[in-house]
């Protein structure tokens, strides 16, 4: 599975504001940690203004706030405002009333119930969670991550 | 679904074996969950659960004398060339005693003693739709493993 761009960016933003709700954090600061262009993430950002997920507050050192409730935000709440998440709607594509076409389409069903499943039970909170556990990883073994964070060209 | 803590939240819980004395009560706790009341399904687990058995595992979560949940698991051994692992196959915490960290404490009383039985993993089987029960278990750490389960619907 491959997410597109825009996804990726709305879920890198919403995972940094919802490391501290109370924070506010630019664009131009996300856009920096994660080394991605700053005016595609204000796009992004706006998307998510509009979802109701994140709260943009005006005025001189504006940005952006993280809005709802961690434990309860799954990763399927975001994503599904920048593409369609394992959207059953097979059944528009040619020969899929075929025995040929339904017999893929079960087929394929099954992984998008496995997708929607996944993401929709991961909760922001559980993903702060494995990012602080995948932090403490890398600082215990700190030789082998730069080892493979620089591989051999 | 979200369900408010009402029963004296905050107030200490302990964790027990379970004994066939507790019949009623697992019962009851299930029943109020799936809507179903299986007597001779949580008999027969209590047997085979709570007598301790080693690696098994049936534990109860009271307040103040009062159960309130319970959880059961077991370790199991190469099934499917599986190496010994903990299985979780039932959890369970009162409507009114949820979101008060009891499930979690569950958890990690089934997993100590999982560790203690010298297993260094644990797995469950969750319904795809049960969103609870799933971001209950992904908030424990808990991933997709090695196995997926298969079935066929059986012709008479
Ligand atoms: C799943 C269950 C055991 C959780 O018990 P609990 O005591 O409420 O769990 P905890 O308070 O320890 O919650 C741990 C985490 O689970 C998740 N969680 C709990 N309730 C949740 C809910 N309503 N929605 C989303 N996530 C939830 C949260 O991530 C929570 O983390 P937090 O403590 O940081 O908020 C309980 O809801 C239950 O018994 N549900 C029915 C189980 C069932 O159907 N059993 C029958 C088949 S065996």
């Amino acid at each position: 599975m491959k997410i597109q761009k825009a996804t990726r960016f709305a879920l890198y933003a919403v995972l940094e504001l919802a490391r501290d709700p109370e924070r506010q954090f630019s664009a131009g600061e996300i856009a920096e940690r994660f080394e991605i262009s700053g005016h595609h993430l204000s796009k992004v950002l706006r998307t998510l203004g509009r979802a109701g997920l994140v709260e943009a507050l005006r005025g001189a050192g504006g940005g952006y706030r993280f809005r709802g409730n961690r434990k309860r935000v799954t990763l399927l709440d975001v994503i599904q405002h920048f593409e369609p998440v394992a959207s059953r709607d097979g059944a528009r594509e040619p020969g899929s009333r075929t025995p040929e076409g339904r017999a893929l389409g079960r087929v394929i069903d099954e992984i998008d119930d496995i997708a929607r499943a996944t993401l929709g039970s991961i909760t922001l909170a559980t993903m702060r969670k494995l990012i602080d556990q995948d932090r403490r990883e890398a600082a215990a073994r700190p030789a082998e991550r730069r080892a493979r964070a620089s591989p051999v060209e | 679904m979200e369900h408010r803590n009402t029963e004296m939240p905050g107030v200490p819980f302990d964790i027990r074996p379970a004994r066939a004395a507790d019949l009623q009560t697992v019962v009851s706790l299930d029943e109020e969950t799936t809507g179903i009341a299986k007597v001779a399904y949580w008999k027969d687990r209590l047997e085979r659960y709570a007598g301790g058995q080693p690696d098994r595992y049936f534990l109860i979560a009271e307040k103040e004398g009062r159960p309130v949940g319970f959880i059961v698991g077991e370790v199991r051994a190469w099934e499917f060339g599986s190496p010994p692992s903990g299985w979780i196959f039932a959890i369970n915490v009162n409507r009114g005693a949820r979101q008060d960290g009891l499930g979690t404490q569950l958890f990690e009383a089934v997993c100590d003693r999982f560790r203690r039985s010298g297993v260094r993993q644990v797995r469950t089987m969750i319904a795809k739709e049960d969103k609870l029960v799933m971001s209950f278990f992904r908030s424990q750490g808990m991933m997709a493993g090695p196995f997926v389960e298969l079935e066929k619907g059986l012709a008479p």
